[in-house]
């Protein structure tokens, strides 16, 4: 009887990891071990493809690696970190030139990335940060820097403001609790508001980067809360969220309800262009042709500053109506 | 109906509390031609779990359970909206995607019962592979649609009631008049006490299994629609994410047991108000996301330990009080896994 179980619980895993691969459609672009003398062979350990911000990265990686001449080797971590362990492991193995990965949590590198070290595989990190004390473990990190999406987030407020005596009352919908994105955004922003009294955020709940707990927990400010000017949301996806709660009490996004958020995706532009948002913060997932020149220096030799900002901007009403039909992601 | 009382009188007490941080915290108003208030919003967004847990109910009284339910809940919304976004028109969306999820069910009901799989590892292959299935079905992204009928299911309104009270009302209605009128709730019951007895007694134990699978897949379907219509999108990653968690406390919280042999709805629907109000409660006083878990944890603890005739006749006893020597009527229930709700 257990051997059945267990035979059919086998035959049901391996069933469900094929059907699980089917998210990160492009795998590796086949080939024997890297190395070759003219062609940079690259390991991309990506994350999963868990919204459309990270399939949008996925695809400017695999493009700029395609127009760049560098033969990428591609993996999808279904957003677990052995996976990813795996991944570099086997990238290791196969004596790549260069390994990039997203790292989906900051803690637990440090022995992998060794491994690599002592193959003298160099390591760029990109988007996500690691939080080991020992930087020689990675040449440099290319991302986006969410202190300071919060504070454009909150520079903008203050404009917007400036001419205002009364008190400003905001809510804020933060991101999945304890991620970088969240408490960079959260920091950034009140470190720019901070200086001015009159800005006070009167409630700030955790809403998980999704629009259906965005909706939720703005339902409940406004019961709450009455009287709110500002609603500042981490990613575009909850302020979507919430604007649909702001609609269902009466309320107009956009003008009762100024709504700040950061992304830039493109639902989230789409409201941007119809008003319903105010400001959003770019947080672009387009760092491929930047990682492309970032390893092509690295596998050189050449050096390379320790930290890369992504290029990104911010967008307002207007700027959205422009760029709206542009937008590839 | 004494099993009822400490359940509600948490709930009541979870909803006086809020009295004390938001003053206009029971107030209903009708605004923009609905229902608009806190207390209507817990009904809202409790919705979707009451379903779930009415389905894992049923499922959890023949002795199994079921962990596919969240994932059940992504394909629901992804296939709907993705139906909806190729012009598929709504009945046929619907259909297509409350069909799927019958079938999805009945092939956990067919695992448990005709393969002979726990019911544990059966629907954790369906858990784990619906969430791929899911994001197959929305190619990793989520799918934003404009349909204001669709949107109707799980965020409009019908005479000011909002449309997934209804819908609840209903399938807790059908789902009370088929297990409570008719005999099948004696017959799923029995299943739960003993499957091998009931089958020998005559009752077709892998019809009644499948079907409790089937239709619990059904409910979460379901909730499903009504979660991706509320946000008028389908998240393959997020819908439903650890639903089926909630709906199991729901169900115990409702006096269930998880060995099965009988089961109480209306406790369920009970257990999954506590949770929601809970949830509400956490946002509307303001407690910091950084402690929100540990919070519900201490009140899901005390709710349970309250509960526990064993745990209450211990603590009033420690304090000197006169604690009763025969157990009470409410012990022997529990002991006879007799009663019904």
């Amino acid at each position: 009887m257990f051997k059945r179980i267990s035979a059919l619980v086998l035959a049901g895993l391996t069933a469900l990891s094929v059907t699980a691969c089917g998210g990160g459609d492009g795998t590796t672009s086949a080939g024997t071990g890297g190395g070759g003398d003219d062609t940079i062979t690259m390991g991309f350990a990506q994350v999963g493809a868990e919204s459309g911000w990270r399939t949008a990265n996925t695809k400017s990686v695999q493009e700029s690696a395609k127009s760049a001449g560098i033969t990428l080797k591609f993996s999808d971590a279904q957003q677990k970190q052995e996976n990813q362990i795996k991944a570099i492991r086997s990238y290791i193995q196969q004596k790549v030139d260069v390994i990039a990965f997203s790292p989906v949590v900051e803690s637990g590198w440090d022995p992998v990335l060794n491994e690599a070290k002592n193959a003298k595989i160099p390591v760029i990190l990109t988007d996500r940060a690691v939080d080991s004390k020992d930087t020689s473990l990675y040449k440099t990190f290319l991302g986006s820097d969410f202190v300071e999406e919060g504070k454009k987030a909150g520079q903008w407020l203050v404009d917007e403001y400036k001419d205002s005596k009364d008190t400003v009352n905001i809510v804020e919908l933060q991101g999945t609790t304890g991620s970088a994105p969240a408490n960079d955004r959260k920091s950034g922003f009140q470190e720019v508001i901070g200086a001015d009294p009159k800005f006070k955020i009167i409630a700030s709940q955790t809403g998980d980067f999704t629009r259906a707990k965005g909706k939720e927990v703005m339902e409940a400010f406004l019961k709450s809360n009455p009287d709110i000017d500002v609603l500042y949301a981490h990613n575009d996806d909850m302020g979507l969220g919430a604007i649909e709660a702001i609609e269902g009490a009466g309320k107009v996004p956009g003008k009762d309800i100024k709504i700040i958020t950061v992304d830039a995706v493109k639902d989230g532009m789409q409201a941007l262009a119809d008003g319903k948002i105010n400001f959003i913060v770019e947080c672009s997932p387009l760092l491929g042709p930047q990682l492309m020149d970032l390893a092509k220096k690295v596998v050189k030799g050449e050096e390379v500053p320790a930290r890369v900002v992504t290029e990104e901007t911010t967008f307002t009403q207007e700027q959205a109506k422009q760029v709206l039909s542009s937008r590839q992601y | 109906m004494r099993r009822l009382l400490w359940p509600a009188v948490v709930l009541v007490l979870l909803l006086a509390l809020n009295i004390f941080f938001t003053p206009s915290f029971f107030s209903v108003q009708v605004r923009d031609g609905h229902l608009y208030g806190s207390l209507i919003d817990i009904l809202r967004f409790g919705a979707p779990l009451i379903l779930v847990s009415i389905g894992m109910t049923l499922v959890i009284a023949t002795g199994g359970i079921d962990l596919s339910v969240g994932s059940v809940v992504a394909i629901s919304g992804a296939l709907a909206c993705l139906q909806i976004s190729e012009d598929a028109g709504l009945p046929m969306a619907v259909a297509a995607a409350l069909g799927l999820c019958l079938v999805l069910g009945a092939w956990n009901g067919f695992l448990v019962a005709a393969v002979g799989i726990q019911p544990i590892i059966a629907t954790l292959i369906l858990m784990v592979a619906g969430r791929g299935l899911a994001q197959l079905i929305t190619d990793g992204q989520i799918i934003t649609i404009n349909d204001p009928a669709y949107k109707v299911i799980g965020g409009g309104y019908w005479l000011t009631v909002p449309f997934g009270i209804l819908v609840v009302i209903a399938v807790l209605g059908i789902t009370a008049f088929l297990t409570r009128r008719l005999a099948l709730g004696m017959l799923i019951e029995s299943v739960g006490g003993n499957a091998e007895a009931s089958r020998l007694a005559g009752i077709r134990a892998r019809g009644i299994v499948i079907m409790v699978y089937a239709s619990a897949a059904l409910c979460a379907g379901v909730a499903g629609l009504m979660i991706s219509s509320n946000v008028s999108s389908a998240d393959g990653n997020n819908a439903g994410l650890w639903i089926e968690l909630d709906a199991i406390l729901a169900v115990v919280i409702g006096g269930t047991s998880l060995a099965g042999g009988r089961f109480s709805l209306s406790g369920t629907v009970l257990g999954a108000l506590i949770i929601q109000t809970l949830t509400t409660t956490i946002y509307s006083i303001g407690v910091p996301p950084e402690t929100t878990l540990l919070f519900k944890a201490l009140v899901v603890t005390a709710v349970c330990l309250i509960q526990s005739p064993s745990f209450r006749a211990k603590a009033f006893r420690r304090r000197g009080r006169s604690a009763p020597t025969q157990p009470s009527p409410e012990e022997r229930v529990l002991a006879g896994r007799g009663g019904t709700a």
